[in-house]
């Protein structure tokens, strides 16, 4: 098995589903980061068969509550000393603003200048979205 | 203070003392001739739509209050860039309450965040139509006197027709409704529609393509026009185009009470000569809309 240095201090972002984490990656910028970030992919895992795990050698401060809608199932592990101090269970936001935009053209969001884009969770289990305004249906996967 | 953006905004207590209101105002309508005086309603109308804009203003002249507006975006600052809370905000220092038709979806609901008085849409594109969701209870109401044990005819185009998505909305609160649903297989009603509130609220309802098949068990007939373009192929529009245009032959299977409502303008889906049938009540509910917006008016601006 491909051995990855534990981490000193930082985050380990945990139990993202397959294939996500090169998004979860580039959504987070860490192409860009000059600490020390490791992606990997196709890892095993006792709950899903297969999982992708980030670690970030680096306290981030960042709004991680986006990660929930990506995958309500992913975990983030708080570390430092090498130990996990904190463990944040992610779930899908009630609410979603200014993160992501309505397609709906006919939608007044299309056409209204400074109008932030919101969307108001209507089915947690099927991770049902609607856009405030035009009501819209949305999955995260769309 | 209190919007109204959404068909189902109102609890079904507020809607009948909304429509016990309208009653009220129907029975002695001199009393209520200067309940809205001092008052001035804006009509904020971003598309044309004369015939709504005509029954907010008639409304508000009755109760005798003041109009002032613009009938479409290019004879207003809109065309000069002017956002919605900005307009909404300056007419809102002028007029006491507000009602908006926009071609944008949401739009009402955006200007109701920044509207410093009560804002009432008036239509927003696709998506809703309170105000004509209110006429067609308020006439239900007023022809049978109740909302339960109804069978309700929905025929048309059940799939793009917002009036009728609003309509099973607002009648799903009610018990005893059954839905008869007449359309061809292309205008169907949408699935969400079916499986939100039909059958999660266990709402008998069954989907025909005659209309002759099924307006004999009818107490409400709707309709609403059916457009050729909405047809994917030729074949099918000229097999059905008939079935939803209502005449004479059709109307003589139907039960003696039975209502024929329309939001309208019509264009053929009603024969001329059902406009004489007492059956026909397409021009009572357009009156009826005129009353239901005046006891709107009325709640909304709190005057009475």
């Amino acid at each position: 098995m491909l051995y990855i240095d534990s981490i000193q201090r930082g985050i380990v972002i945990d139990h993202i589903k397959a294939g996500y984490g090169l998004s979860i990656f580039k959504y987070l910028k860490l192409d860009e980061a000059d600490y020390t970030v490791a992606l990997i992919m196709n890892a095993p895992s006792k709950k899903y068969g297969k999982k992708d795990l980030i670690k970030i050698e680096n306290t981030i401060d960042m709004d991680l509550t986006i990660l929930g809608l990506i995958d309500p199932n992913i975990t983030i592990n708080i570390i430092d000393d090498e130990k996990i101090v904190k463990k944040i269970k992610l779930s899908l936001p009630k609410k979603v603003e200014g993160l992501i935009k309505c397609k709906n053209p006919r939608c007044v969001t299309s056409e209204e200048r400074d109008i932030e884009h919101r969307f108001v969770l209507i089915d947690e289990d099927k991770g049902i979205y609607k856009c405030e305004y035009c009501e819209q249906i949305y999955t995260w996967e769309e | 203070m209190k919007h109204l953006i959404d068909p189902m905004d109102f609890s079904v207590e507020e809607l009948e003392d909304l429509f016990e209101l309208a009653d009220e105002i129907i029975d002695r309508e001199d009393d209520f001739s200067q309940v809205c005086k001092n008052k001035i309603l804006a009509t904020l109308f971003y598309e044309p739509s004369t015939r709504t804009r005509l029954s907010f203003e008639a409304a508000m002249i009755r109760l005798g209050g003041q109009v002032i507006g613009f009938s479409s975006s290019t004879s207003s600052s809109v065309m000069k860039g002017e956002s919605i809370p900005d307009t909404v905000r300056t007419v809102g220092s002028y007029a006491d309450i507000i009602a908006m038709r926009h071609p944008k979806e949401g739009a009402p609901k955006y200007a109701s965040k920044y509207s410093p008085v009560p804002l009432i849409n008036a239509g927003d594109g696709g998506h809703q139509h309170p105000t004509q969701t209110l006429t067609d209870l308020f006439t239900i109401r007023k022809l049978k006197g109740k909302f339960s044990n109804l069978t309700i005819g929905l025929c048309g185009d059940l799939k793009f027709g917002r009036t009728v998505h609003s309509l099973i909305k607002a009648l799903s609160r009610y018990e005893n409704i059954k839905f008869i649903l007449i359309s061809p297989k292309e205008l169907q009603i949408p699935q969400y529609i079916k499986m939100e509130i039909l059958n999660y609220k266990n709402i008998p309802f069954v989907e025909v393509e005659k209309l002759e098949d099924a307006i004999h068990e009818l107490d409400i007939l709707y309709m609403t026009r059916v457009q050729r373009e909405r047809f994917f192929n030729e074949e099918d529009y000229i097999r059905l185009k008939d079935s939803y245009i209502l005449n004479k032959d059709k109307l003589k299977l139907a039960k003696d009470d039975l209502a024929v409502l329309h939001p309208l303008p019509r264009v053929n889906e009603i024969s001329y000569e059902v406009d004489n049938d007492p059956r026909a009540c397409y021009f009572k509910q357009v009156k009826y809309g005129m009353y239901v917006r005046m006891a709107l008016i009325i709640r909304l601006l709190e005057v009475m």
